[in-house]
């Protein structure tokens, strides 16, 4: 009696990568490649050989079906526990979930967007291990809307801001920030899209929006969302990693490559920064227990984690991005801007605004000791005055926008955070005014696009919001005036919270 | 090496020219180290809108909820027109003194900074 | 002296406690820190996580690949193969 000795060997994980990736393409034969993959040459990067690209996860579709669906099971028992025992009174407070709101409906129709767009740039590439490496981030960025729509669905049953969400995002003046953001790299050509959102946003940036924020969740006792915020970041390791690769491959399959990669990691950095903004203020201002301060928070991954990634990225002759000093010059003075922009404009916004209370003041000044109590208490206290007055604070005005960004004009110069930044450009006989340097270098090099931003204010004025009027523009946007807008003090979302904590009602 | 020539060649329609304001032009005002008002706003006027309803209408309205606003002193404020010094007529006429579509114009009120001194 | 840092994000629940001990255990110049439901570990140059560690802590076969299930985000350059998952810098 003999064993067979020739059972079939268990592939090993490099060999079944090639197997299961690799060897599905196949050559054409009767178009050729530049017909089928028309995009490719279009921004003028380089490719030799797709053979040479480098899948580090090597996770074929077998293994990632596999482990996809354990994280589903994992999350949806969770989200519908939370369902089940009414977890959302378990939060610290319900302030806490005005950072949900905005989250829920900046974010989410941007995990739609980026399965659009890696679904489409899965399509334009020739080779086949970047194809499915975009196949597989289109189906995570779908698994993403979903789970963040089961949780707007159930806070929806409970507090206001969320039901016309879908609705906002396409007209809401904030929330053309983060449309207006993926929409720009959605109408650029493959290559500098992937930059733009796999390297710039994903591997740069987004640990901001994930990591200490989706913390800080767990911290204010939100576990719907920390199991939404860190099941999707668990794909984002392998998005991050496939925006770390493209890069590479781009910079080694040929040096005239170089200059336009460059331009376009300065680009999106700078766009990416100014959309963290909202980041910032969630962090400082709008959970009840914070975590870490954003100035920490940009200390941590971006100095010493974005700095050792562009250290290990110089052998390719690649630079920090341009004008990531000025977001260090910035980090002390970001989140109380934007809070600030908010309670101007809170009687505009679906969610609420509020002034920190002695406690929250005090650990501001503690996290911001250079800025805090000279810059902006006074504003602060100011503004609490007016409000104990009767005379709560709103701009009357609409504001200035940058070309670019569409942030209000509120970030301040570099070098003097009590001067607004302007900066101009002059093209085909128009003034265009920017944030910084940052937006202006972006419009300067492709003015062209940048003409056409949708501006809300502008929009407003033409004539193409539902009316001139604050409540025509409100009604627009679907936004429930008194009950979705306004200070969270007189806010029905503070009344029920109140009443079904069994709190006394102040004042 | 650059983008093909199809993207080269790409033009834009900008969408924010003067025609598409019924008639007014857009104005931004900034009032310089007043930062209580996150951002300098944009108003809708009329080009031959006198510059004197500037003083008397849209600045109070825009400003007028922050205590330094009645202690300007309207004779010693320094105007910046898109960036350049700036002396205003009252009496003329926004255009006939050069601020045009999308102008940006800063005022400066020496002696008064803002909520105790913050530049807010 | 060059940043050569690289880290791993692991969330704070009992799938990731025996990667996480595992971690300590192979990579002695790693610093970990916990934050509320995540756990961050540092370390200069590289960090691995290797099969056989992790595999004598939970008494069952363990694929490197179930890492995914666990993982909130990393910085690095990464290699996965059959016996380790492995984040890299060489500079």
């Amino acid at each position: 009696m003999s064993t067979p000795t020739s059972a079939p060997k268990k592939l090993g994980l490099r060999e079944k990568y090639a197997r299961m990736t690799r060897d599905l393409a196949w050559e054409p034969s009767y178009q050729p490649k530049d017909k089928i993959y028309p995009q490719a040459g279009l921004e003028g990067i380089k490719i030799e050989d797709w053979d040479r690209w480098e899948d580090p996860f090597r996770l074929t579709m077998d293994a990632y079906w596999k482990y996809q669906a354990e994280k589903e099971r994992k999350l949806y028992a969770i989200i519908d526990a939370f369902a089940q025992n009414n977890a959302q009174l378990n939060v610290t407070d319900a302030r806490y979930v005005n950072a949900l709101k905005l989250f829920l409906t900046g974010v989410t129709p941007l995990e739609y967007a980026a399965h659009r767009g890696f679904a489409m740039v899965g399509r334009a590439f020739p080779g086949a291990g970047a194809q499915v490496a975009c196949q597989m981030q289109s189906i995570d960025e779908l698994r993403h809307v979903q789970t963040q729509i089961h949780t707007i669905s159930h806070y929806n049953k409970y507090f206001s801001g969320f039901e016309e969400w879908r609705h906002m995002h396409d007209r809401v003046w904030y929330l053309s920030v983060p449309k207006s953001f993926f929409d720009d790299a959605m109408s650029a050509g493959p290559f500098e899209f992937i930059t733009a959102i796999s390297f710039s946003f994903e591997y740069v940036l987004t640990n901001l929006l994930f990591m200490p924020f989706m913390s800080g969740a767990a911290y204010n006792g939100d576990m719907a969302t920390v199991t939404f915020g860190f099941s999707a970041q668990s794909d984002e390791a392998r998005h991050m990693t496939l925006g770390l690769e493209v890069i590479k491959f781009m910079l080694e399959q040929h040096p005239d490559n170089l200059p336009i990669v460059q331009r376009w990691i300065d680009k999106w950095f700078w766009r990416g920064y100014r959309l963290l903004t909202l980041v910032a203020m969630m962090m400082d201002y709008m959970l009840p227990k914070r975590v870490m301060s954003w100035q920490e928070a940009w200390e941590m991954y971006f100095e010493q984690n974005g700095g050792a990634l562009f250290a290990d990225l110089a052998r390719y002759g690649i630079r920090m991005p341009r004008h990531w000093e000025v977001s260090v010059k910035e980090k002390d003075r970001l989140s109380h801007e934007a809070w600030a922009t908010f309670y101007n404009y809170g009687h505009a916004a679906a969610f609420h605004t509020w002034m920190p209370d002695e406690s929250e003041m005090a650990w501001l000044a503690e996290k911001y000791p250079a800025s805090f109590d000279a810059r902006y208490r006074p504003r602060y206290e100011h503004w609490i005055a007016e409000e104990r007055a009767g005379r709560r604070f709103y701009n009357p005005t609409l504001p200035m926008l940058c070309q670019v960004c569409q942030i209000p004009m509120v970030f301040t110069e570099p070098d003097d955070p009590t001067t607004t930044c302007y900066r101009e450009s002059h093209y085909h006989g128009e003034h265009y005014h920017f944030c910084s340097d940052g937006c202006k270098d972006i419009f300067d090099a492709e003015p062209e696009k940048y003409v056409q931003s949708w501006l809300p204010v502008h929009q407003i004025y033409q004539g193409h919001c539902g009316g001139g009027s604050v409540p025509e523009v409100l009604r627009w946007y679907r936004l429930e005036a008194g009950r979705d807008n306004l200070d969270y003090l007189s806010s029905p979302d503070r009344q029920n919270w109140q009443r079904w904590k069994g709190e006394a009602a102040a004042g | 090496m650059s983008a093909s020539a199809t993207v080269l060649a790409y033009r834009g329609e900008p969408k924010d020219t003067a025609e598409h304001f019924h008639g007014n032009h857009l104005l931004y005002l900034g009032w310089d180290r007043h930062l209580m008002f996150c951002a300098p706003v944009c108003v809708p006027l009329p080009p031959d809108t006198p510059f004197s309803v500037l003083t008397e209408q849209v600045l109070p309205a825009a400003y007028a909820q922050h205590p330094d606003f009645a202690r300007i002193d309207w004779n010693r404020v320094e105007w910046l027109l898109d960036g350049q010094p700036f002396t205003p007529d009252p009496a003329r006429t926004l255009a006939e003194q050069g601020i045009g579509h999308k102008s940006l114009l800063r005022l400066r009120t020496p002696g008064l900074d803002g909520l105790g001194g913050s530049a807010s | 002296m060059s940043n050569n840092r690289v880290y791993i994000a692991l969330q704070n629940n009992e799938d990731a406690r025996p990667i996480i001990e595992a971690i300590e255990a192979d990579n002695p110049h790693a610093t970990v820190t916990h934050f509320p439901a995540m756990v961050k570990i540092d370390a200069d140059g590289r960090i691995e996580v290797r099969r056989a560690s992790v595999e004598a802590l939970i008494g069952r076969a363990w694929d490197p690949q179930e890492i995914h299930l666990s993982l909130v985000s990393i910085s690095g350059n990464v290699d996965e193969t059959d016996e380790a998952f492995i984040l890299e810098r060489h500079n």
